[in-house]
């Protein structure tokens, strides 16, 4: 029974995209008034450019899957990407603004001066670009395969291949206007169906989402298993499945424990301490740490503090983001808890990413309606993959074009997107097995090992130099992208090991301003000549007129 | 797991093999050619001057001083080494810092003198029993002006033989004259800055005298809209006029053409029309101060007042990645490329009506390229009777470039 408005939400979204990222300007800022033609970005409309940029396929799938798999310890990953802008807020928004960089390259060449920090600072962004771009070419791979059937490759090729080819032409150019709409639209399609899935609930007597003897299924359901694993069943018996494998449950069976998976109401619902060891713990910290002091470090959003007029603006600007952002972040629980009745079968096949888009359809039922909010949240989707791919994209071909292959024409830049855009296309074909939000918060710990130091210290330590930032950069982020690599590439680990690479950032993030502190007070005479006439300029307000 | 598995030891491969070619080709660098003993003792020399040139190139400072003159020790070939001015030691390397005393007064006097002088031991009195002093070489080193500026004292552990002297003579002949090339550096570059403040932006002496001539015609039959005409005159000239800051944001220079816009179409009427499309994205750009405002100031004169109807300027900013494009376009009688070739290679020779616009143009076309670079000047595109077309690029960050506040 396919659902009719699926694929028309879908292309209509991506036209409309397209079309006002081509169009917008000429429409929106056609004028003969000077007046209007030089009104700068209110702080209103620049951050919900900034929440359309940034949240991503991660926010908008990932968070209610994790939620549904693994219960009330990941609430860190809505938490932290929200409270991210809280430390960008205090510590970097504004002198950042008033230090002039468009980039963060540009800023380590404002504050330091070196060519050489500049080149690495810029090897860093690609890479994060990167490893951000990943999973929202695996997002689109997956919710193309859930509501239209395809092979995962086909949606994301087809996502890179559009996102590049707009992005490549000159569309979608960090327009303020697109990526508000995109915030908006993202805000809809998952507030909507979230309101009819509360009533439906209602309606259906308030099912429990925990009940006691774990959740069951509440209509006859066939499950394809697609991972390998090993299911507890009701009876007390295991049972190892293989992919390919089809289970047919009837209404009521209560859903297998697989392993791995908290389907113990009590594992789900209070934080994981079991163990001897704090491994849970240490993983937590980390988590928080890595979202917490990520969120500055990733380019496609600094970029976007530029628009703003002053330092001034930047701080509001930010605030407004942490409400927008933060209102967002409470409906992917929803989903994620209502999962727990509506879709079980999710936690046996392990697709627990799709939840958010199987979730209205399977609540609902067959009706107009439910296919028609299923079709709003398969869009909202989609715009999340467009908005941050694009953001992404042009932020990192950016990069590519100016500081990799000289100073940069059109024709430079194009080249550079396509670059830029076919690398994680190829990445993304071979990570189907990672869960989309975990490939995002290694973005996040690389991140907030690299350039949360290099900020936070470059902005407010006068001792800071070039060689004491590089190093850190490099100790600190090196470590964290060896820990990206070893989770992407390497053999399975278990014990401490595999915590400490899977959620690397508690280490990492102290390791790389102990190395920038450390080196920066033993090379102290490098420290730039005009270190006081920069400090000046990011911290003095604008009103001084110095 | 088995794909993982080899898809690593594919990048583990691929990681170490890229490691070994990187240390083959610095090894294979690093070798020295095989070569006779006056090659090598050539290349040796060579190499340390240029070692001790480049903190040199800098000036004499101190921090500079300690960087050369280790390598400048190496040169001498002197147990110490010490580079004084006439109030105290800049850097020593070596034996012999603490005769600081002696030998400033001993440099004192060769520079006084702008004679060597050689130091011996009874001249260098020390109560330290390890002291391995026992002689000095003084060489004064010429600055750019010819007179002394500092003096090269080198440290001898013996009676000073008169090999020292010879080196440590031509050595700070030699530092002299990379202080002297140091002076050439600074001053070029000084040179510079005074090229981009001469470049800096002029209004046309034609506005004035046009926008004077407009305001005087209302004076009488609508005095109102004179007086407006004459505030939005002086806000003008005030942020034409204004002294500090060679940048200025993309949204100011707007403002500053508008009200240059109110002026002229005090002249022109409604045969006046402006199209702007402006990306709000890129009214924070720092662009270089009225560099705009000539590039409007030609279209108005181009596409209007040789063409009879209604002239149209449009201009339009659009936000690209990284840089901010600019373009000023005019419907009216277009120029003659190969003119506008010409006019803008030889100002001076063509001093008639049309060279106006032509040195308003090249001006901010110069001094696109001394901020940006030379890829960043200005494009013409025009052609008799087709209008002209004027577009810039603007980089949104560029070391150096602050906005003026």
């Amino acid at each position: 029974m396919p659902n009719p408005y699926l694929v028309p939400a879908i292309v209509a979204v991506t036209l409309v995209t397209v079309a006002i990222g081509f169009y917008g300007l000429r429409l929106a800022r056609t004028t003969s008034d000077f007046l209007v033609a030089s009104r700068a970005v209110s702080p209103t409309w620049n951050a919900a450019a900034i929440g359309g940029e940034y949240l991503s396929a991660a926010s908008f799938l990932g968070i209610a899957g994790l939620i549904l798999k693994y219960g009330v310890d990941v609430l860190w990953y809505p938490v932290g990407f929200a409270a991210g802008y809280l430390a960008l807020l205090l510590f970097v928004a504004a002198p950042l603004r008033r230090s002039g960089a468009f980039t963060l390259p540009d800023f380590c060449e404002v504050r330091l001066g070196s060519r050489r920090l500049r080149t690495l600072a810029t090897a860093f962004v690609i890479f994060i670009g990167w490893l951000y771009l990943v999973p929202q070419l695996q997002g689109a791979g997956l919710t193309l395969a859930t509501v239209a059937g395809s092979p995962y490759p086909v949606g994301a090729l087809v996502v890179a291949a559009v996102v590049t080819a707009n992005v490549a032409l000159g569309g979608m150019r960090a327009i303020t206007f697109v990526q508000a709409f995109q915030y908006w639209l993202k805000l809809t399609a998952l507030a909507v169906p979230a309101i009819f899935l509360a009533l439906q609930w209602q309606a259906d007597a308030r099912p429990a989402v925990t009940p006691p003897d774990g959740p069951a299924f509440r209509t006859a359901t066939t499950v394809v298993v697609e991972h390998p694993a090993t299911l507890a069943l009701s009876d007390g018996q295991t049972r190892e499945v293989r992919p390919g494998d089809e289970l047919t449950f009837a209404a009521g069976d209560p859903v297998p424990a697989v392993s791995g998976v908290a389907t113990d109401a009590s594992d789900w619902l209070l934080p994981s301490t079991a163990g001897a060891d704090d491994r849970g713990l240490f993983a937590t910290y980390s988590l928080i740490l890595a979202t917490f002091l990520g969120t500055m470090g990733l380019p496609h959003v600094l970029v976007r503090f530029y628009t703003n007029p002053d330092g001034a603006a930047a701080r509001r600007t930010t605030l407004v983001v942490l409400a927008m952002v933060g209102a967002f972040y409470l409906l992917p629980t929803i989903y994620g808890v209502l999962g727990r009745i509506y879709t079980p079968q999710l936690l046996v096949t392990g697709q627990t990413d799709a939840v958010v888009v199987l979730l209205p359809g399977a609540a609902l039922g067959d009706g107009t309606t439910g296919r028609l909010l299923a079709a709003l949240v398969a869009a909202g989707a989609f715009a999340a993959f467009l908005s941050t791919s694009s953001g992404l994209l042009t932020s990192v071909a950016g990069v590519i074009s100016t500081d990799v292959l000289g100073r940069g024409s059109v024709r430079g830049f194009r080249l550079a997107t396509v670059i830029a855009g076919a690398v994680p296309a190829v990445l993304a074909l071979n990570v189907s097995g990672l869960n989309v939000s975990q490939v995002v918060g290694l973005a996040f710990a690389v991140a907030a090992s690299s350039f949360c130091p290099l900020l936070v210290l470059g902005i407010w330590w006068r001792g800071l130099t070039d060689l004491g930032a590089a190093a850190g950069v490099l100790v600190g982020g090196g470590a964290a992208v060896g820990a990206v690599l070893v989770t992407v590439l390497g053999p399975p680990l278990s014990g401490w090991p595999a915590t400490l690479i899977a959620q690397p950032a508690a280490w990492t993030v102290p390791l790389a301003f102990t190395v920038m502190v450390a080196v920066s007070m033993a090379t102290r005479r490098r420290a730039p000549a005009d270190v006081g006439a920069t400090m000046l300029r990011l911290h003095a307000p604008e009103a001084l007129r110095l | 797991m088995g794909g993982n598995l080899s898809a690593s030891v594919a990048v583990l491969a691929l990681v170490s093999a890229l490691a070994a070619a990187v240390f083959a080709v610095v090894r294979l660098r690093g070798r020295r050619g095989i070569a006779t003993a006056t090659q090598r003792a050539t290349y040796d020399v060579l190499h340390t001057a240029g070692l001790a040139a480049e903190p040199l190139r800098a000036g004499l400072t101190r921090a500079g001083a300690a960087k050369a003159v280790r390598h400048l020790r190496t040169l001498v070939g002197a147990p110490g080494l010490a580079l004084v001015d006439r109030v105290e030691v800049l850097a020593v390397d070596g034996d012999g810092a603490h005769h600081a005393g002696q030998v400033v007064a001993a440099a004192r006097r060769a520079l006084a003198a702008h004679r060597s002088t050689v130091l011996r031991q009874s001249e260098l009195d020390c109560d330290r029993i390890d002291c391995a002093v026992r002689g000095a070489v003084v060489a004064p080193v010429t600055g750019p002006d010819g007179k002394p500026v500092a003096a090269l004292v080198a440290i001898a552990d013996d009676q000073p033989a008169p090999g020292l002297v010879q080196a440590t003579l031509e050595t700070a002949r030699w530092a002299g004259t990379q202080l002297a090339l140091a002076e050439l550096d600074s001053s070029r570059e000084r040179l510079a800055r005074a090229e981009v403040r001469a470049l800096r932006a002029q209004i046309s002496p034609h506005f004035i005298y046009n926008a004077l001539t407009a305001i005087a015609s209302f004076v009488r039959t609508d005095p109102e809209r004179a007086r407006d005409l004459i505030l939005e005159f002086a806000e003008f000239t005030r942020y034409s006029f204004r002294a500090h800051g060679e940048f200025t944001t993309l949204a100011e220079e707007l403002r500053s053409i508008d009200r240059y816009l109110t002026i002229e179409r005090a002249r022109f009427g409604d045969r006046l029309q402006v199209r702007l499309q402006i990306a709000p994205e890129v009214l924070p750009v720092s662009v270089p101060f009225l560099c705009l405002q000539p590039l409007v100031e030609n279209a108005v004169r181009h596409g209007l007042s040789r063409k009879p109807g209604v002239g149209m300027v449009s201009i339009e900013a659009r936000d690209a990645g990284a840089e901010c494009h600019i373009t000023v376009e005019d419907d009216g009688v277009g120029m003659d490329p190969a003119v506008l070739a010409a006019g803008i290679s030889d100002l001076a020779a063509d001093a008639g009506e049309d060279s106006g616009q032509h040195v308003g143009l090249s001006n901010v076309d110069e001094r696109l390229r001394s901020v940006f670079g030379d890829q960043f000047g200005l494009v013409v595109e025009t052609g008799l009777g087709a209008g002209t077309r004027v577009s810039m690029r603007v980089p949104k960050f560029h070391a150096g470039v602050r906005t003026g506040r």
